[in-house]
């Protein structure tokens, strides 16, 4: 729905060859200048875009959990938006109201990061849950990076539990929510997405930027331990 | 040279408008800001509703983004986005859902998508985001947006959403409410013009008879206005 600065990191190394989406800035920001040089210039390859509405899209997702063809909602009504998404006009059966039909999400494989899972691989997140739930039962495969792994789900309420038979892997990423935050772990990196706007801004910046903390390292340690050193030299 | 700054003009302006019992869809910036200040000056019942999902919010500093920790920790209720979008927003319990845009016509309709052809654009903007559907689904659509012919134009780019549920336009200059179907310019900041107004404006901007003045920022409403801090602002 509203790609980050993960989906800029992607499109800007040129591998991704089409998005869907219904937002794409960098919040509280700006734009994500990866995404804007890709859809102006083509830099560094052609990227296709599918766009829909927030509605509309989360109604596509919940469609797609629901195993059924269509979502609906009263949306898409007026403006140019309709005539560039995937959507179609239907009259609802019992009282003849023209209502938007939006095709189902089903996306092939499902990435979602969540607090905690159990020793069986149950799964619990909680917060702001987004579509993450929706995402999982909508694809084909799923993927759940999780904080931590514990003895036992301790129930929240308000805690949204995925049972390990609906996921495919899980895989522990502490901090893997970053730059973005995992409630109750620790909060979003605001400086970072500051940051972005400067680092993304250029070709040459942000390929340096690559080059230095993503190619330049073997794993993920080595990545965060690069991070850190820049982040320190910024103070 | 006033006391206050232009946002904070438009800030005030906005929260003046919502009540005590107003339940309002705000985004990042100026609307939060605006939906915040009314919380903590004359309308402390007002209902903050993020998109991301927390209904009742009441961040102690203004957050960066709509998917920010506190505002769900704050929240009267937290919801899953399809929830938002299905029961809350489009169940039409939504009194005032605030929008801006990099464009509006005169019929208050808005371009977020693209300037230039939307093939090839020639500045790609986020998008539309909850923005199509705020704009059909609440009562009442407040917009806030700096005055200047680029934002003011006689045709938009791509139209993003509708105008039809436009009852307010806030700019730093002044605020715009349909007349008849067209954005009429109704009041005047102090110290600004309507000639001002009418430069700043891509089409033969309607000014109103009887143009009135806007209040300035009271001391109490500057005070809390200024103690509402930006995480992560520098």
């Amino acid at each position: 729905m509203t790609p980050d600065v993960v989906y800029d990191q992607v499109i800007g190394m040129g591998c991704a060859r089409k998005l869907v989406f219904s937002w794409g800035g960098n919040p509280g920001v700006g734009s994500l200048h990866r995404l804007r040089d890709a859809v102006e210039h083509g830099w560094p390859v052609q990227l296709e875009l599918e766009e829909h509405s927030h509605a509309g899209m989360a109604a596509a997702y919940a469609a797609g959990a629901a195993n059924l063809p269509f979502g609906v909602l009263r949306g898409y009504r007026g403006g140019d938006l309709p005539a560039r998404t995937r959507v179609a006009r239907i009259a609802c059966p019992f009282t003849g109201e023209e209502l938007a039909a939006v095709p189902a999400h089903r996306p092939d494989v499902g990435i979602v990061h969540a607090q905690q899972a159990d020793r069986h691989g149950n799964v619990q997140l909680w917060g702001i849950s987004g579509v993450q739930k929706e995402t999982v039962l909508a694809s084909s495969r799923s993927i759940v990076t999780v904080e931590e792994i514990v003895n036992e789900l301790e129930r929240r309420p308000g805690g949204v539990v995925l049972p390990s038979w609906t996921i495919d892997a899980v895989a522990v990423a502490p901090g893997g929510a970053h730059p973005s935050y995992a409630h109750g772990y620790y909060d979003r990196d605001n400086d970072f997405y500051v940051a972005w706007d400067e680092i993304s801004r250029e070709r040459e910046s942000f390929r340096a930027w690559m080059e230095r903390h993503v190619l330049g390292t073997t794993d993920v340690t080595e990545y965060r331990a690069s991070l850190a050193r820049d982040s320190r030299s910024r103070v | 040279m006033s006391e206050w700054t232009s946002d904070e003009m438009m800030a005030v302006e906005a929260s003046r408008r919502l009540r005590g019992d107003t339940v309002c869809f705000v985004g990042i910036g100026l609307p939060s800001l605006a939906a915040n200040l009314a919380r903590r000056t004359h309308a402390p019942g007002c209902v903050l509703v993020y998109e991301s999902g927390t209904i009742g919010a009441k961040p102690t500093e203004l957050p960066l983004s709509i998917g920010d920790g506190e505002l769900a920790e704050t929240a009267d209720a937290v919801v899953s986005v399809p929830e938002m979008f299905a029961y809350w927003l489009q169940g039409e319990r939504i009194d005032v859902g605030f929008l801006g845009a990099a464009q509006i016509d005169r019929y208050g309709n808005l371009n977020s998508t693209v300037i230039g052809p939307y093939d090839a654009p020639t500045v790609r903007l986020p998008g539309g985001g909850g923005a199509p559907e705020i704009a059909t689904s609440v009562r009442d659509v407040f917009v806030m947006l700096r005055h200047s012919r680029r934002a003011f134009v006689s045709a938009l780019d791509f139209m993003t959403s509708v105008g039809d549920k436009v009852r307010v336009v806030i700019t730093d200059i002044g605020i715009l409410e349909p007349v008849d179907g067209e954005l009429t310019l109704t009041a005047l900041h102090p110290g600004r013009s309507a000639d001002e107004a009418r430069e700043a404006t891509g089409w033969d901007l309607r000014v109103a008879g009887a143009l009135r003045e806007t209040e300035p920022p009271t001391g109490a409403e500057l005070q809390a206005l200024r103690s509402l801090r930006t995480k992560g602002a520098a």
